[in-house]
């Protein structure tokens, strides 16, 4: 084969600039985006996300932001119209807090780990699944149920995205993923269940340069990597 | 009476977690009970947000971004320690993999129903966390919190009246004036504080309590 054929179609999933990730994402998109705490959280993306101007979206993570940045700046701006959370109420949460009470926002909220398994089970391809968290409370009524054995169980459905926005540490070309620490959380997961994941990473390494004992999230989850140099810690 | 403080109850409980258990600590109260887990005991500490084997506080200016709890504090890693991500993490949880949990409470009814996630109030944000999933997944649930409210109201009733957490899932409750096992035939006392008397203890409860042995013996 000419060597010129192999080149045409070579896999590069890296993209110059956070802004470039991004440019395609719609109006009404739902957008998942990784971390916990600030260990995860893709900062840049979601700067990228806010300059980017789309609105009406419906965005998933762990919690509803905090103080004035990132995912709250989002919220602040009004430009989310639903979010799926486990967490939004923190002591510095007041953009989503004043959304919410204002009610310009919609919140559906869901156990840690019921949004977690509806995360995988999307990026599974599973199309239900029943859980004994939140059986017999409020966040299960009107929701199907089921007693299997003698454990009473909560039917929860799949959570699809159009866009996740993860934080890892390295990449290859053909967006194979390694995390650092605690960092991991929610990245891996969001990965398979979104449509185009776009990864914000520390470095970028050349093919093979990864151990593949220790990729963590197989390059067929992933469509984007954007590099983006740590910030140099104030001394 | 001798009412313990927040440190003597995580102090008082840390004595009951069991050498080689898995353990979740829930966030704010509960977390204290790190500090005073027994020395001679290797006792594996999981946080929801995908880390085993967590060790103690980073000395000031070693913290890592990374490496934090499920209350985002900072925290360490022990040589075993590993991390996982979210689903795995709470696999661990549903999948009565873990052995304790600690968690604060709203309320804890005398059948263990616990409320510790929403006061339900009009204009209150609900949050719930991991706490549901804990609940129903810890091989044992143990409750830490205050016996009263701050206006002296038992938070031990006959039924809760915030939203629940889950069902008949809390084991034991550990108060600033008491230890009391959650039985199918009631609420058992184990321990109570210098100078207070069962029967105090049970009109500031407002609900049925069984007298330890030692007491009934006397």
């Amino acid at each position: 084969m000419a060597r010129t054929a192999r080149r045409a179609t070579m896999i590069d999933k890296f993209v110059t600039s956070a802004e470039e990730a991004l440019a395609d994402l719609p109006d009404g998109a739902t957008i998942m985006i990784g971390g916990f705490g600030n260990a995860g959280m893709p900062a840049q993306l979601i700067d990228a996300l806010i300059a980017q101007g789309a609105k009406d979206l419906t965005v998933v993570n762990n919690n509803a932001g905090n103080a004035d940045a990132g995912l709250a700046a989002l919220i602040g701006r009004g430009r989310v119209r639903k979010i799926l959370c486990s967490f939004p109420r923190q002591s510095d949460s007041w953009h989503f807090d004043k959304a919410y009470r204002e009610r310009r926002i919609e919140l559906e909220l869901v156990p840690q780990g019921t949004l977690a398994e509806r995360i995988r089970a999307a990026g599974a391809g599973i199309g239900a699944f029943y859980t004994p968290t939140a059986y017999g409370t409020r966040l299960a009524e009107g929701k199907e149920t089921r007693r299997i054995g003698d454990v009473d169980y909560v039917l929860e459905y799949p959570i699809h995205a159009d866009y996740a926005l993860i934080k890892a540490d390295r990449a290859d070309r053909w967006g194979n993923l390694t995390y650092r620490m605690t960092a991991r959380n929610f990245g891996p997961i969001m990965a398979a269940a979104a449509r185009i994941t776009v990864a914000q990473v520390r470095e970028t390494v050349a093919l093979g340069e990864l151990d593949p004992e220790v990729v963590v999230t197989p390059g067929i989850f992933v469509q984007r990597v954007v590099r983006i140099a740590p910030l140099a810690k104030a001394a | 009476m001798k009412r313990l403080d927040r440190k003597q109850i995580a102090a008082r409980l840390a004595r009951d977690i069991a050498d080689g258990a898995v353990v979740n600590l829930g966030i704010g109260l509960p977390t204290l009970v790190a500090d005073y887990l027994p020395r001679d005991r290797e006792i594996v500490l999981h946080s929801e947000n995908g880390v085993l084997g967590i060790g103690p506080r980073p000395a000031a200016g070693t913290e890592d971004d990374d490496l934090i709890n499920a209350g985002k504090e900072p925290v360490t890693l022990l040589a075993g320690g590993s991390f996982f991500h979210h689903a795995d993490s709470f696999g661990m949880i549903r999948g009565r993999h873990l052995d304790y949990c600690v968690l604060g409470a709203f309320q804890v009814s005398v059948r263990g129903d616990l409320a510790n996630w929403h006061t339900g109030g009009a204009d209150a944000i609900p949050a719930v966390g991991g706490a549901m999933d804990l609940a129903v997944g810890a091989k044992h649930v143990l409750v830490m919190m205050e016996h009263l409210t701050k206006d002296g109201t038992s938070k031990i009733v006959e039924r809760c009246t915030y939203p629940l957490t889950a069902a008949h899932c809390v084991e034991r409750i550990y108060t600033d004036l008491a230890v009391i096992d959650v039985k199918p035939d009631g609420l058992h006392v184990l321990d109570i504080v210098g100078g207070l008397s069962f029967e105090e203890l049970e009109r500031l409860t407002g609900v049925a309590l069984k007298k330890p042995r030692e007491l009934v013996a006397q």
